[in-house]
């Protein structure tokens, strides 16, 4: 990519073209400015693709596999442990890795922190993407996935927790669409869709914090369902639910500030000076949140040890489990944190971020899988389960990239009216490295 | 973005709690407690009777035309099968609603054989967990399935303390839940005793209303003195079964969860679901008090940009 804008070419990235002044065409905005050679050449260099293709070839058909030979033939079948990885992996953590959304809405939209607003879609758009795909993974694990609207329209089983995860779920998926479709708004170029939008953000902001805060803790919830199966280090009969909630933000928060790492090292040519410059600003001040958040998470966990007086449990093989989860996905980012932040080193926020998102997902698959039915044995997944997933995860990254390269996500769409438009297009034309909003594109590359 | 005025913030938080709240309001209204329908049935099963003959396994076979099990019904060698590194013995599944198992307790020279099927809890914990309201306790005691509006989410199985529901994997187009269901639709609720009950040569299950059983079980406890534990599991545990049971040996020997406390499970959620309508009613008025707040500071370091904020703005928001 880095060669082609070198050569010149002109990323879509404001409603007409600055050089012809004709609108971009759909076809151009999909290829968002490359000619279909050069999008195909790109793409087929891209070793990564490579390993996605490698992927799609083998995970692919086993999914087709599981839909038409049933659960069974991709996983152990076990009735003792109904919920795999599917689940585990796939809903109880990407569903706190994208608590992203809600957080970042309120920084900015109710607490008015525009200086976020940067990595505002970034965080709406991971927010966005994660429960779609833990949906997804839903619709792989469940035996029969086309009966998912039941819960809305046939059959109601409103005293059960799974019954407010699912609506809240499917609320709060329609409230990140209508937040995002801002991006996408500006992108067709349908001025009004977000006009209309932006007049309910606060709405949509606040109704986004009800639901997260709903069914992230009613995933920890749905585990109160089973307090003789999960281990009592992992359970706790009054808090489950804040220790799910509290978790989820900075999962979220760290979420953003991994993806985003992993966006300016791949991608940096999609993004624009807006974002770039203020990227490690922002993932500090997102650092700062996310430390208070580990803080008080530690300290509530240690609350339900305490409550349930549980010390007994931590002398036990289950106990140092515990104690290494605790103590590398939450004290050492809270130590990395500390140090980050003081010295202003991103660099280092940013590994913490990662320890952080490999912590919790440890944590969900400790309360989902791994320490569930502690008394009974011990469920190894099925290769194919650990197939499905990964190729799963591969769909979700092939989406979330399909739409960063394209949408104004990680740049501002310009709108710019016609007569300063062509005066730009005479400007970057001559001098490349004028300091103009084109230009800067050039000059951060070379 | 923030540049809102109040009318248009009130209409658009007006929106956005109404939508919530339409997603909220059909939940959260478990309360109370329920200890069983007066006149429901249940069954006692004395494991000082079982001799392990398994003839329970081939009735229920027979009359939920369950598939053909790969050991005929008269082989003693299952008993000796242990799975998972010998740390589980056989459970009911989609093939066998009912499965017997022998135990070795260190308390006595004898083997134990213990019947394991669905105990049909007073408030079961499958019930109150499914999200599609699937599961049905009848008055006659019997907790039923409906599979015709199961999704295959399979919290049920999660929820069960007793490891009970089965699914059926195996099935492509039209998996489901398989438990025993006290042969409800074809005898229970005529009045007959299941099909396990009725073949057992040992008089070892006694089929009768709950509260007599609970008489029954008493009586010989009391009558014969050491035969017992002085326990029927399932009286209080777990808020109570229909199906229940007494053994010679303390229960923790021969398979059963000595400690599984006598609340429901539902009551272990029901600190949750009672702060949802509080969440409901509390988050919109305190954050949008938060983000009145916030505006009035708005011109503090750390701003690069701030949106058109003009006093008369800042007026119109108060």
């Amino acid at each position: 990519m880095k060669s082609l804008i070198k050569c010149g070419v002109k990323l879509v990235d404001s409603p007409t073209n600055k050089e012809s002044r004709h609108s971009w065409s759909l076809k151009q905005k999909l290829f968002f400015g490359l000619t279909p050679g050069q999008y195909f050449g790109q793409a087929l260099r891209n070793p990564f693709n490579w390993i996605l293709g490698i992927i799609f070839a083998i995970g692919l058909p086993l999914i087709a596999y599981r839909y038409l030979f049933g659960l069974g033939v991709v996983t152990h079948a076990s009735n003792d442990y109904p919920w795999g990885l599917f689940l585990g992996f796939g809903l109880f953590a990407m569903v706190p890795l994208s608590a992203s959304g809600f957080m970042l809405g309120t920084t900015v939209e109710i607490f008015g922190r525009h200086d976020f607003e940067p990595i505002e879609r970034l965080a709406l758009l991971n927010g966005l993407l994660g429960y779609f795909f833990a949906v997804v993974y839903l619709l792989v694990d469940l035996g029969q996935p086309w009966r998912l609207p039941y819960p809305m329209v046939v059959s109601f089983g409103p005293a059960a927790v799974l019954f407010l995860v699912a609506w809240h779920v499917a609320t709060y998926l329609s409230v990140q669409v209508a937040e995002v479709s801002v991006a996408f708004f500006e992108w067709i170029g349908w001025l009004g869709g977000n006009r209309f939008v932006r007049r309910i953000a606060i709405g949509l902001t606040i109704a986004g914090i009800i639901l997260s805060t709903l069914h992230q803790g009613a995933l920890g919830a749905l585990f109160n369902y089973a307090p003789g199966k999960v281990h009592p280090l992992w359970y706790s009969a009054s808090f489950q639910w804040i220790h799910f909630f509290c978790s989820s933000i900075p999962a979220g928060l760290c979420m953003v500030i991994a993806v985003s790492t992993i966006v300016k090292k791949t991608m940096s040519w999609r993004c624009d000076r807006n974002f770039l410059d203020n990227l490690d600003r922002c993932t500090l001040g997102l650092a700062k949140g996310a430390s208070l958040a580990l803080i008080t998470y530690l300290a509530i966990k240690l609350i339900g040890v305490a409550h349930d007086n549980e010390w007994g449990y931590l002398a036990t093989g289950w106990g140092a489990w515990f104690m290494a989860e605790i103590g590398f996905g939450v004290i050492l980012p809270i130590i990395l944190f500390a140090y980050a932040i003081h010295h202003r080193k991103v660099g280092l926020a940013r590994l913490g971020a990662f320890i952080t998102v490999f912590g919790i997902v440890l944590n969900r698959l400790n309360t989902a899988l791994i320490t569930f039915n502690w008394q009974l044995y011990q469920e190894i997944p099925h290769v194919f389960e650990v197939l499905i997933t990964i190729t799963v995860f591969a769909i979700y990254i092939v989406v979330y990239r399909f739409i960063l390269y394209r949408l104004p996500i990680l740049y501002v769409w310009k709108e710019q009216p016609q007569e300063a438009l062509a005066a730009e297009a005479v400007k970057t034309n001559t001098i490349t490295t004028a300091p103009s909003p084109a230009g800067a594109l050039y000059r951060r590359i070379d | 973005m923030s540049g809102i005025s109040r009318r248009r913030f009130l209409a658009a938080s007006v929106a956005g709690c109404a939508a919530t709240t339409l997603a909220g309001t059909k939940k959260a209204l478990a309360s109370g407690s329920f200890s069983g329908y007066p006149e429901g049935m249940g069954v006692l099963v004395d494991l000082t009777r079982c001799v392990g003959c398994r003839s329970c396994e081939a009735a229920c076979n027979k009359e939920q035309q369950l598939p053909a099990p790969e050991l005929p019904f008269d082989d003693k060698s299952v008993f000796d099968q242990t799975f998972h590194d010998g740390k589980q013995l056989r459970r009911p599944d989609e093939n066998a609603y009912t499965v017997v198992n022998r135990y070795q307790p260190a308390s006595s020279d004898q083997p134990v054989y213990r019947k394991v099927q669905c105990n049909h809890c007073s408030e079961p914990a499958c019930l109150t967990s499914c999200f599609v309201n699937a599961y049905t306790k009848t008055k006659e005691g019997a907790v039923i399935y409906n599979s015709k509006v199961c999704v295959g989410c399979r919290n049920c199985m999660i929820a069960c303390p007793f490891h009970i529901p089965g699914y059926s994997y195996s099935s492509a187009f039209d998996p489901v839940v398989k438990k025993c269901i006290f042969c409800h639709e074809t005898r229970l609720k005529n009045g007959l005793p299941p099909a396990c009950v009725e073949i057992c040569p040992q008089e070892a299950l006694t089929f009768g209303k709950r509260k007599e059983l609970l008489k029954i079980g008493n009586n010989r406890i009391q009558t014969h003195p050491g035969r017992y534990v002085n326990r029927i599991y399932g009286e209080k545990e777990l808020g109570g079964t229909s199906w229940m049971y007494l053994s010679p040996v303390p229960f923790s020997e021969v398979g059963f969860d000595p400690n599984p406390g006598n609340d429901p499970i539902i009551n272990q959620v029901k600190d949750f679901l009672g702060t949802v309508p509080m969440v409901l009613a509390i988050w919109p008025a305190m954050f949008a008090g938060f983000h009145l707040l916030a505006k009035k500071h708005d011109g503090h370091e750390g701003h690069d940009q701030t949106a058109d904020k003009t006093p008369g703005d800042e007026g119109d928001e108060q």
